[in-house]
């Protein structure tokens, strides 16, 4: 009973993530906001012609979930580089990895779980069918946590640097293009009524490897950023 | 304060340490026991914080050694980590979780002291009655002082501090000094950096000048 408990430790850190996130909500519905402004303006932009919209929403709805994620990244890591909580994790009697899955999973139910939440009715906006629709809920749901735990590497390495921006945008987003091509393609399938199985199988392939090696990466990688 | 009675050492041989191109210090070798106090000196930029990272194992040593009882610190990994604790100039310290808070996650994420409450850690630093206050609302000097009560949740027996004494008034140090004295009289360990003179009573003290 006197061993540090693991689990209890990643609960604690969760619970942690989510009361901060909750007391610095201003901030966090920023991502939210990018997403639906964005998508809101395409049809403004290109004009509403629903046959044009159906056929180019998978695409404008996931290239603005993608670039939301990418937007609200550096929030990961960055204010507990900044105050020294880092450090902490670091020594903690804990495997390191196992409190970044924790922030991780944090941070996707922070910033993926309220894209999922409004993508319906962007996606009635933009007057994709119902079979289209329910596929787009799936693909966010199997996307949105590789882009959060690809995400985490690509912080964890620029977490130092004091302008790690630029170089996080060209770590991640080639990562990010297979999810983007599958997902998308998922949903314009659907619509045309096609099978879709085999892209929803590479998009869990992508979750299950993701959940498994990000964290480890993410732990040696903020190693390196703390030496 | 630590209630294990059991005698640990810690050892550095040959330790060297290279930063941007310097070379901070090398071939430094020292041996911490239980109940002593380790003191670093030395100038500004001297090295002395990055001892005290490699101490932590948070960095890789240039050149050298560290073994807790006999073994690699890097090696143990966790395991060491369930033995130390650390303040450093970032005090790790959360602006938007109140006082109380901030005591149950780092209690969370050591090797928790069962003999101390979160409640037992605040009143010893005199923050008791500041629990519910968000840290950010509490003033420099006592946000040191809830850094410093994370020493007293965890059961670590080796305390690293890095200028643990900045922002504290001469009641805070006062206090702080006594935590140390006591910590030290039930066979902790101490490993400290600190341009104030630090009274420990007669804690046996090894000093290490790294200007020289």
């Amino acid at each position: 009973m006197n061993t540090p408990s693991l689990s209890r430790a990643f609960a604690l850190l969760l619970w942690r993530d989510l009361l901060l996130a909750y007391r610095r909500r201003t901030e966090m519905i920023n991502p939210l906001l990018f997403f639906v402004l964005v998508t809101t303006l395409f049809p403004l932009g290109i004009g509403a012609d629903p046959a044009l919209l159906r056929e180019v929403a998978p695409g404008i709805i996931w290239v603005a979930a993608l670039l939301a994620a990418m937007l609200s990244l550096d929030s990961v890591f960055r204010s507990d580089f900044e105050d020294g909580s880092l450090e902490q994790f670091l020594i903690s009697a804990q495997p390191l990895s196992i409190l970044v899955l924790a922030k991780v999973v944090a941070h996707w139910l922070i910033t993926g779980l309220p894209l999922l939440i409004v993508a319906p009715l962007l996606g009635l906006l933009l007057d994709l069918p119902a079979a289209s629709i329910s596929t787009l809920l799936v693909t966010l749901a199997l996307g949105t946590p590789v882009l959060s735990m690809i995400g985490a590497i690509g912080v964890a390495l620029t977490v130092g640097l004091h302008r790690g921006g630029v170089i996080l945008s060209l770590l991640v987003l080639p990562l990010y293009i297979p999810v983007l091509i599958f997902a998308a393609n998922a949903v314009e399938s659907a619509g045309a009524g096609l099978p879709i199985v085999a892209h929803l199988s590479l998009l869990t392939a992508l979750l299950v490897l993701s959940m498994s090696l990000s964290p480890l990466a993410t732990a040696a990688a903020l190693k390196i950023s703390l030496s | 304060m630590t209630g294990t009675g059991a005698k640990f050492c810690l050892e550095a041989s040959g330790l060297g340490c290279v930063r941007d191109d310097r070379s901070l210090f090398e071939d430094l070798s020292f041996r911490l026991s239980s109940g002593q106090v380790l003191l670093l000196e030395g100038r500004n930029g001297s090295g002395k914080t990055s001892l005290l990272r490699l101490l932590c194992g948070m960095r890789q040593p240039d050149a050298g050694e560290i073994r807790w009882d006999g073994e690699d610190i890097f090696r143990l990994g966790p395991d060491y980590h369930t033995h130390i604790a650390y303040v450093g100039h970032k005090d790790g310290v959360k602006h938007d979780l109140t006082a109380f808070e901030n005591l149950k996650l780092a209690r969370g994420l050591a090797a928790p002291n069962l003999d101390t409450s979160i409640e037992d850690a605040l009143r010893q630093v005199e923050l008791w009655g500041f629990d519910d206050v968000a840290a950010r609302n509490l003033s420099a000097g006592q946000q040191r002082r809830l850094a410093l009560a994370r020493l007293l949740v965890t059961r670590a027996n080796l305390w690293i501090l890095d200028e643990p004494f900045t922002s504290l008034d001469s009641r805070g140090i006062a206090i702080v000094e006594a935590l140390f004295s006591n910590h030290v009289a039930h066979g902790g360990m101490l490993a400290v950096t600190s341009h104030h003179q630090v009274q420990l009573g007669d804690a046996e003290t090894i000093r290490i000048d790294l200007s020289s």
